[in-house]
């Protein structure tokens, strides 16, 4: 059984955000880049799930498309534990490029389980899974929690408005994961770092594809007014003002 | 040409997003100069199925179904493709929740239609289409244009305001292509978690941070939720402790929540923790540190110790409900 890592590259999550371009660019001076957080997460659970021998996981290969100043990110990926990667060489434009890119290189290969994060930090789009499996014609399993293997078989845990539920389903399949996929993210050790230089990582040239959606602008969020600070002798006033102030309870 | 919104039931019931949902999707069909047609799958009594037209649906597209048992992504868009097609809807609208992000990037690719993810207004312009969403996790937001000529969007929980109307909605059944219905994934085992207020649900939710101390403080915080009617949540050091749920968690990495109102408990407010909440409408914050962050989200404060203050909140509370 083979698993494929879907990571993007995002900034650091405690970033403060800038643009520059009149609005139009992100501010990239000193952004620290960081696998996407829910990325991070999927690839500790595929190098766990391959960890457990009795599942018969033959390697993890992270793919990637970004151009050439992302394979820092790529490698980190690799020191983790990942056994190869795939960069796909091209700006990523939007959600619905990215995913056909992956679903281009992905035709020929046949992994059994496509892991994707439920969204990535800066887009927030909850969008590439969804369209990669749309792409390959794969069942996709969203909000998931849990997978395990079960005799070739996934058993999954997805969250739905209200619960969860257990599904199973046959490879090949997408799992778009969030929190609770895995405990902590596994970080590199050493040994994993040197390791990781000397992995595969293979370039692939993009295809055409039209992007759907373009930003043409982005905007910083309206400042809140200033925190009225009410007496802590006091509280009741909290609960007058969310009454009659506020006008919400 | 129409709008056309996906509306999700609940065991044959609609709830406040069904009509958040059907609200949006009226208003945006009267910026288009057309009409607002919501879809139904599954068994929805007619009496239910009418409550969408009190929010502006001019017609409702019951396509009833004893085989989509399994929810199923895949399935589900194709379905819904098929109506958007035979419809001629230029926008689709569904929600931001579990099942809209399982539906909607799968029906962007289906028919080839830009999508706009968390969208919380109506669009900043018709020609070009331009959407506003929250990017960076709430720390900025984009004017994105969607370039085809169907577009799809997904609608933030709580973000756009109910609109009643005197409208009445035609309801027509429709038959569902059955071979769509043959999907991959069976469920073994549903566990519901019954008689709570989701938190993604709640108009107003009480949540605590590690400033709580111990699993054992918890009492005043469900009490105070208990008598508003909201629902519990927690910072993540909670839920990574396991005093509490890991369902409970808000921020960046746990529930992204757009309550009316978010008291929020002992918790500093980092940056994490703050992208999963800010949307909320009003914060109030309680914590000891005065130059916790917390307070520069917040409306109103309360620098001091959450052991102390909970109760007489709790009193305060009891004597406005009259209890």
């Amino acid at each position: 059984m083979k698993i494929l890592v879907c990571i993007s590259q995002v900034p650091d999550t405690t970033t403060k955000v800038k643009f520059i371009d009149d609005f139009k660019k992100l501010d990239t001076t000193g952004i620290q880049w960081v696998i996407n957080p829910w990325d991070e997460l999927s690839l500790t659970r595929a190098l766990e799930l391959k960890d457990d021998a009795s599942n018969n996981i033959q390697t993890v290969t992270v793919a990637h498309v970004g151009l050439v100043g992302s394979e820092p990110t790529i490698r980190k990926a690799l020191a983790i534990g990942a056994d190869d990667a795939i960069r796909i060489n091209a700006d990523p434009d939007d959600a619905y490029f990215v995913a056909a890119q992956l679903a281009h290189v992905l035709k020929n290969e046949s992994y059994d389980l496509i892991f994707c994060g439920i969204e990535s930090s800066d887009f927030n789009g909850s969008s590439v899974g969804g369209m990669l499996a749309e792409f390959l014609n794969y069942p996709s399993l969203s909000s998931v929690s849990s997978v395990k293997i079960d005799n070739g078989q996934f058993c999954i845990t997805r969250e739905i408005d209200g619960g969860k539920e257990i599904v199973t389903v046959p490879a090949p399949a997408v799992a778009i994961v969030q929190k609770g996929i895995a405990k902590e993210p596994r970080i590199a050790a050493m040994r994993g770092i040197m390791m990781a230089r000397t992995k595969s990582l293979k370039v692939v040239d993009p295809v055409a594809v039209d992007s759907l959606t373009e930003v043409v602008k982005f905007e910083m969020p309206k400042p809140r007014a200033a925190c009225r600070f009410i007496d802590p002798e006091n509280p009741r006033q909290l609960i007058e003002l969310l009454q009659n102030e506020a006008k919400i309870i | 040409m129409s709008v056309l919104i996906f509306v999700e039931n609940w065991d044959g019931k609609f709830k406040k997003l069904s009509f958040e949902l059907v609200s949006y999707g009226a208003r945006l069909a009267e910026m288009l100069g057309t009409q607002a047609v919501a879809l139904s799958i599954g068994n929805v009594e007619n009496s239910e199925l009418e409550k969408l037209g009190k929010f502006g649906a001019a017609q409702i597209i019951n396509a009833v179904n004893d085989h989509f048992d399994v929810f199923d992504g895949q399935a589900f868009s194709a379905l819904i493709a098929g109506f958007v097609k035979q419809e001629g809807a230029t926008v689709v609208v569904l929600s931001n929740n579990n099942s809209g992000k399982a539906i909607a990037p799968r029906l962007s690719v289906i028919l080839k239609a830009g999508l706009g993810s968390g969208v919380s207004k109506l669009p900043l312009s018709i020609t070009p289409f331009i959407v506003y969403t929250k990017v960076y996790s709430g720390n900025a937001f984009s004017n994105l244009t969607i370039k085809t000529d169907v577009k799809i969007l997904t609608l933030a929980q709580n973000s756009f305001e109910l609109i009643e109307t005197e409208n009445k909605a035609i309801v027509k059944n429709a038959a569902i292509d059955l071979e769509l219905a043959s999907v991959k994934t069976k469920v073994n085992e549903v566990q519901k978690l019954s008689g709570k207020i989701l938190l993604t649900d709640a108009d107003v939710v009480v949540s605590g941070g590690r400033g709580m101390k111990s699993a054992e403080n918890w009492g005043p915080i469900v009490e105070l939720a208990e008598l508003l009617g909201a629902a519990t949540a927690c910072s993540r050091p909670v839920s990574d402790e396991g005093w509490r749920p890991h369902e409970e968690h808000t921020g960046q990495t746990g529930k992204i929540i757009a309550p009316n109102l978010y008291i929020a408990v002992g918790i500093s407010g980092a940056t994490q923790h703050l992208a999963g909440v800010s949307s909320s409408k009003f914060i109030v914050a309680i914590n000891t540190d005065k130059d916790a962050p917390i307070f520069s989200a917040a409306q109103y404060g309360i620098v001091g110790d959450a052991s102390k203050i909970l109760p007489k909140l709790v009193e305060a509370v009891k004597e406005l409900k009259g209890k």
